[in-house]
């Protein structure tokens, strides 16, 4: 039997004496898409960063195929190169023009060849609609453009799985659509991803599973449909009406 | 740090349930009574201690080791017996020590004075150079020109002009201690260094800022003060501490001029005894004071760059 791609299991985080996540698990199989939902401060985010290195957990373990994250012996640099992450606020390097943006990791840290490493971010620019932006910088892109520039850049060292986190909270409403729609492009080609994400539409339409957090706890995880159309708790419940009755 | 985040999350918190208008939901956030740590936890815990006790004794031994290789270097070298005996000459110092204390005590002084008239000039200059009022106009081109000017003299000339040049005017007024005269010398160079670096850290702070300080009612000069100035200096801390760790060993320079600080302390005993021991002891003093200075100023740059990624990095 094939085991999920990345296993979360029993992962425990806390700043200071604030306890942000308390025993976290989850999977994520290859080529599924998860979405993580919640309130803000219900540690989605924390969630993401402890899968992608950024934060040291202080239990639990997370596995990457067949490699454990958490091992300290484990090189986080090389266990990085095999995640694409992309984050709320667009990271992108504002003295780099977006080609430069998505061939740097590629070149620098994946020593592709220049040549090879151009002519792949141009496929994939071209793939998001971006193939006339190669050449511009950052700031002479619309939010929605540097969200997708964001993404091709995850995308160009080819990883593994995907973390994305709340890629579509800083966007102008209209410009969310062009971003989920890219999203879902990655889903039909068979990428894995797991994501943060306050787009229930969105998540019903594509997520294979949903996570619902609260104070650092899953709540409830299952099918989309589950989750989100027929809650068993009530605090999901209660999460689901007053997001859309915002919305 | 913490409790700016606390207070923050308090106010979500708050403004969340209020719009949900429904009780709160069970808050989890204390550390749980009943937790205890995996024994994966505690492998991992254990190895990571062991690898920081193996970094620190490698570390040690390098340091060590490097130390060794040096002294035995400097020992094995032929002019050691003199070097030995000229620089490094005990009694010497015991002997220069109290004069080279009380000489060091007037450099403190002219540091910490030049100091204050350093940040108050600077800041005016920066703020000068920033302003686009144009009746000002006559005041910006002689800022840019103070700054050009002093920028471009030495230091040691600027106190040779000032410390001969401003008694020979004869002017009604003008001190003539030495050592006065030399904070008026390092104030005006350093002065045009400090201003330039507040300069770019007022340019440094994003004009959204001013926008939305302006936008809540602050005037113009509560923006600078409450929301535009501190932003400044916190995105220049790193080298304006730099600059007033140089002004503190500038203050040396002042000697030329006869006041009997360290460096004129150490010179005029190390002349009389024909033993430079004294010059040793004067840097050590000087070091004393850097290095604190140092690690100081890293500490609240790293204070200060976390603060500006906990912003950006979530
Ligand atoms: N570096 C940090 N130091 C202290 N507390 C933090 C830090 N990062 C996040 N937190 C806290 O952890 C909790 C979860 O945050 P986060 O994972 O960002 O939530 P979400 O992404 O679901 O909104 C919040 O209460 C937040 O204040
Ligand atoms: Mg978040």
């Amino acid at each position: 039997m094939n085991q999920p791609l990345l296993r979360i299991r029993g992962v425990r985080k806390q700043y200071g004496s604030r306890l942000v996540l308390r025993s976290i698990d989850l999977d994520v199989a290859e080529h599924q898409v998860v979405c993580l939902i919640g309130g803000s401060g219900s540690g989605k985010s924390t969630l993401l960063r402890c899968v992608d290195l950024l934060e040291v957990v202080d239990d639990g373990t997370i596995h990457l195929g067949d490699s454990e994250l958490t091992d300290p012996r484990l090189d986080p640099d090389t266990a990085r190169r095999r995640i694409g992450i992309v984050f709320q606020a667009y990271n992108l390097f504002p003295h780099l023009s977006v080609l430069d943006n998505i061939t740097l990791a590629p070149r620098r840290a994946h020593g592709v060849p220049r040549k090879r490493a151009e002519e792949e971010a141009r496929e994939l620019l071209s793939r998001f609609g971006l193939a006339d932006k190669a050449k511009e910088h950052p700031d002479r892109l619309s939010g929605g453009q540097q969200q997708r520039a964001a993404i091709a850049r995850a995308l160009a060292t080819r990883p593994e799985l995907l973390l994305f986190d709340e890629i579509t909270s800083a966007l102008d409403p209209e410009l969310v659509g062009e971003v989920l729609d890219v999203v879902e492009d990655l889903k039909q080609g068979g990428l894995t991803i797991l994501m943060a994400t306050h787009e229930m539409g969105f998540a019903r339409h594509v997520a294979d599973q949903v996570c619902f957090l609260e104070n650092g706890v899953i709540v409830e995880q299952g099918s989309a449909q589950d989750v989100l159309t027929a809650p068993r708790e009530q605090a999901t419940q209660r999460f689901l009406a007053r997001v859309l009755e915002r919305s | 740090m913490d409790l700016g985040k606390t207070t923050a999350d308090t106010a979500k918190a708050t403004m969340d349930t209020a719009k949900a208008a429904m009780p709160p939901p069970p808050t989890h956030t204390s550390p749980d009574d009943t937790y205890h740590s995996s024994d994966h936890e505690q492998a991992r815990k254990r190895f990571r201690r062991a690898r920081k006790r193996r970094h620190t004794w490698i570390s040690s031994l390098c340091t060590l080791l490097g130390l060794v290789a040096l002294g035995t270097a400097a020992v094995a070298s032929p002019g050691w017996e003199r070097v030995d005996s000229l620089f490094l000459d005990g009694a010497e110092f015991r002997a220069a020590l109290p004069d080279l204390l009380r000489g060091f005590w007037l450099n403190i002084q002219m540091f910490l004075i030049a100091e204050v008239l350093i940040l108050v000039l600077g800041l005016l200059i920066a703020l000068i150079r920033v302003t686009r009022a144009p009746g000002l106009q006559p005041l910006r081109l002689a800022a840019t020109v103070y700054v050009d000017v002093f920028r471009g003299v030495p230091t040691l000339l600027l106190v040779f002009l000032v410390g001969f040049g401003l008694p020979a005017l004869r002017l009604q007024g003008t001190p003539s201690q030495p050592w006065v005269l030399g904070v008026i010398a390092l104030v005006l160079s350093y002065a045009a260094y400090v201003g330039e670096v507040l300069r770019a850290g007022l340019n440094s702070v994003h004009p959204a800022q001013r926008n939305a300080a302006r936008a809540l009612g602050l005037g113009e000069r509560q923006t600078l003060r409450y929301v535009v100035l501190p932003q400044a200096v916190r995105n220049v801390l790193p080298p304006l501490l730099n600059d007033f760790i140089a002004l503190q060993k500038d203050t040396a320079l002042v000697a030329v001029l006869g006041p009997l600080e360290a460096l004129r302390a150490a010179q005029i005993k190390a002349d009389y005894d024909f033993n430079y021991t004294p010059y040793l002891g004067a840097a050590l003093l000087f070091i004393a004071v850097t290095i604190p200075l140092t690690r100081f100023a890293d500490r609240l740059q790293r204070r200060a760059a976390q603060r500006t990624w906990a912003e950006t990095g979530r």
